[in-house]
């Protein structure tokens, strides 16, 4: 039972561990590589939720239809989420780069531009 | 109809830009802008038939043709009510009006801008017709990335940088809590479909339920920028150029809310029944934080950007009390108050923008009794009179329906928040409408621009840029003005929160029950109460600027409201450690609010 259950523990440490990096972080390349790895929670997650113990891959091409297989719904849901993301993170990573260009420092707590 | 029209209002601009990224090299920036209104233009139109079309009828079109079988959906599915259909229209009229309004904005905007505007537009079209989960997230971050970008378009103002910057963090973490719930609920019940997890999820109500609820409802207020997730919203609105602003304003932030409401009555309705206390106060209070918060701050500005996101937060604090009161009464006033909110608040950062465009800057201060185009100020007392709820706006008409419906559920203290948040935003508006185009108040010689050369005075204001924004505020002021309108939005309503009739619809076919119900009577006293609601937002416009009430202002300034004030501004910090911190005290409170009921 523990083992069927430890891959939502570590999704759930993935994440809180990426939040806690998001906060503390004080460089926004490191930032955005938290945020990379709060991404990563909910791949374990969604991979989680498809695994089914003694079940093969769910290609059927020689097998019997009847075999038992780990959900390929979550997995496209996966691919999906790793294509839409490394949108993110590409401009992210632009941005970091045009801050970096324009204040000479990645700190977020030193980059003061917002004028109030 | 035929059916397949559903989906054009997303493929439209997602073609026309891909065709302007490949034209890029050949397409000068006319022609761009031609290209981009074509397609917007049509968007809006294919949107506004189906609006009409799904007017009797919710329209489920299954893409490639995977119907649902005995109940079960494998395919995904476009299910368009009124109201995602009108949301979409709206998305669809915002950008037309910002792209027109752009092409004298800027001066030379480069065809990338048409594209991201075009990608923006069909994403948050797509979101607001699909019926799919999953799809609903995948246009969610399709419409954020295309924000991101649009938000840092002018890459060479550093206040831009990091706006996006913190923007993008914040927003990016809404997703990934959007994504949690969604796996959750799909480990629950195997299924993607609303409808269908609607109807798998019946009435369980164990922790993964709540868990999966609270993540799925935290994501989208932090589009949504409610407190404690808004603090995003001032930054990025803050710097964004002015159309995109008024998509931003108008629009974007309202689809947050929009998602709350759409998955809470289609997937979680039956698992927390709408009579659960814990789901109401939790929305009203939260909603009455942000009325308030945002009403403070917004009239503590001087930059009129920054000034028109804070009104924009509080007002979404308003559409939060709104949902909280979860009767099809109180949600038709929502639905109202967004239009006329988004048609204000779009033509206001156009008002804005013409400032920007002509003196290159937004501080209210400096720009004290510089304007004097008659079209931008009508724009600023027409937006800040709506704001503050005047008949006939469209404001006014959701504020006496969600007034009305306050009273019903019980909650007689509610209208006194709307109408405090009504009168601070008006009155912060109108203030700043008086200084600049009637000098009242004091003021400062303008700053020299840094990144400009031509610093000479620029002509007078185009009627490109002021039609546009004069046309939204006619259509904010006739549109909720028939009878018909008003009952037409209480039936759509009624509608989308029958979450039964909408399983059976997307799921068998069964044609959608038609509701009838005619809205409430508009009372004199409450006509009465909002006019002088405006004339107290002006007179309070007035009172901030005025030379004779000068010592009675410096006495407040060294009262305890003035250290609130301070305090509240502090938090709004610009660095995004910060809001994360405060994203994640806001998710605890909404999981702890609902643990309590288990």
């Amino acid at each position: 039972m523990i083992a069927t259950h430890w891959p939502y523990g570590i999704a759930a440490w993935l994440f809180i561990v990426g939040l806690y990096g998001i906060v503390t972080s004080r460089n926004y390349v490191h930032l955005i590589m938290c945020i990379a790895v709060l991404q990563s929670s909910t791949y374990v997650l969604l991979v989680t939720i498809g695994y089914r113990s003694g079940a093969t891959s769910p290609i059927y091409a020689n097998i019997s239809p009847d075999t038992p297989a780990v959900d390929p719904i979550v997995q496209a849901l996966m691919l999906t989420d790793i294509v839409v993301e490394a949108v993110v993170m590409a401009l992210l990573l632009a941005l970091a780069m045009q801050i970096h260009q324009r204040a000479g420092s990645l700190d977020p707590d030193k980059i003061r531009f917002l004028r109030w | 109809m035929d059916l397949r029209l559903v989906t054009l209002p997303v493929i439209v601009p997602l073609f026309a830009a891909v065709l302007l990224a490949a034209l890029r090299a050949i397409c000068n920036s006319r022609a761009a802008d031609g290209i981009a209104l074509i397609a917007a233009g049509s968007s809006t139109v294919f949107s506004g038939i189906i609006l009409s079309a799904s007017r009797h009828q919710t329209i489920v079109y299954w893409l490639g043709n995977w119907q649902p079988r005995n109940g079960i959906a494998i395919g995904i599915c476009f299910a368009v009510d009124p109201i995602g259909a009108g949301l979409a229209t709206l998305c669809g009229g915002l950008t037309v009006a910002a792209l027109i309004f752009s092409c004298k904005y800027f001066d030379r905007a480069g065809t990338l801008f048409h594209v991201l505007m075009l990608v923006f537009l069909a994403a948050m079209s797509g979101f607001c017709l699909t019926g799919d989960a999953f799809n609903m997230f995948v246009f969610f971050e399709l419409m954020s990335a295309s924000a991101f970008a649009l938000c840092a378009y002018k890459t060479e103002e550093r206040e831009a940088l990091q706006g996006a910057a913190n923007f993008a963090v914040t927003n990016t973490i809404g997703a990934f809590l959007v994504l949690d719930g969604i796996a959750l609920i799909y480990a629950r019940t195997g299924a993607l479909n609303l409808a269908q997890i609607g109807r798998t999820l019946g009435a369980s109500r164990d922790a993964l339920t709540l868990i999966a609820f609270a993540l799925i409802t935290s994501g989208f207020l932090i589009k949504g920028a409610v407190v404690p997730f808004h603090l995003w919203l001032s930054d990025a609105h803050a710097v964004a150029p002015t159309p995109v602003c008024v998509l931003f304003s108008g629009v974007m932030v309202e689809l947050g809310l929009y998602a709350v409401v759409r998955f809470y009555w289609t997937v979680f309705s039956r698992a927390l029944p709408d009579s659960t206390p814990a789901l109401q106060w939790l929305f009203i209070l939260f909603g009455t934080a942000t009325a308030v918060v945002g009403g403070v701050m917004c009239f503590a500005q001087h930059h009129l950007k920054r000034l028109l996101a804070f009104s924009t937060i509080s007002h979404m604090g308003i559409l939060l009390m709104g949902i909280g009161m979860m009767t099809p009464q109180a949600m038709s006033g929502v639905w109202t108050y967004l239009a006329g909110h988004s048609l204000v608040k779009a033509a206001l950062f156009m008002g804005a923008g013409i400032l920007v465009h002509q003196f290159r800057t937004v501080d209210e201060v400096a720009l004290k009794g510089r304007c004097h185009s008659w079209a931008a100020g009508l724009i600023f007392a027409g937006g800040g009179l709506a704001l503050a709820g005047l008949p006939p706006f469209a404001t006014f008409f959701g504020t006496a329906m969600l007034e009305d419906a306050a009273k019903r559920s019980g909650y007689g203290w509610a209208p006194a928040v709307i109408m405090l948040a009504g009168i601070l935003t008006g009155g912060a508006v109108l203030r700043s409408g008086m200084r600049i185009f009637l000098g009242i108040g004091r003021g400062r010689p303008l700053p020299s621009s840094e990144s400009h050369d031509d610093s000479e005075k620029r002509g007078p204001v185009s009627p490109v840029m002021t039609i546009p924004a004069l046309a939204l505020l006619a259509i904010a002021l006739c549109i909720g003005v028939p009878r018909s309108f008003r009952d037409g939005i209480l039936r759509y309503a009624a509608t989308l929160q029958d979450s039964g009739a909408y399983a059976s619809r997307v799921l068998e076919g069964t044609p959608t029950p038609v509701q009838t119900s005619t809205s409430a009577d508009i009372e004199v006293a409450t006509i009465i109460r909002s006019c002088s609601s405006a004339l107290i937002a002006a007179a309070l416009g007035w009172f901030a600027l005025a030379g004779r009430f000068r010592g009675f202002r410096r006495s407040l300034a060294a009262s305890p409201v003035q250290a609130m004030v301070n305090g509240l501004r502090s938090l709004h910090s610009g660095v995004v450690g910060d809001y994360v911190v405060w994203i994640v005290a806001g998710v605890v409170a909404v999981g702890v609010a609902l643990m309590v009921q288990l």
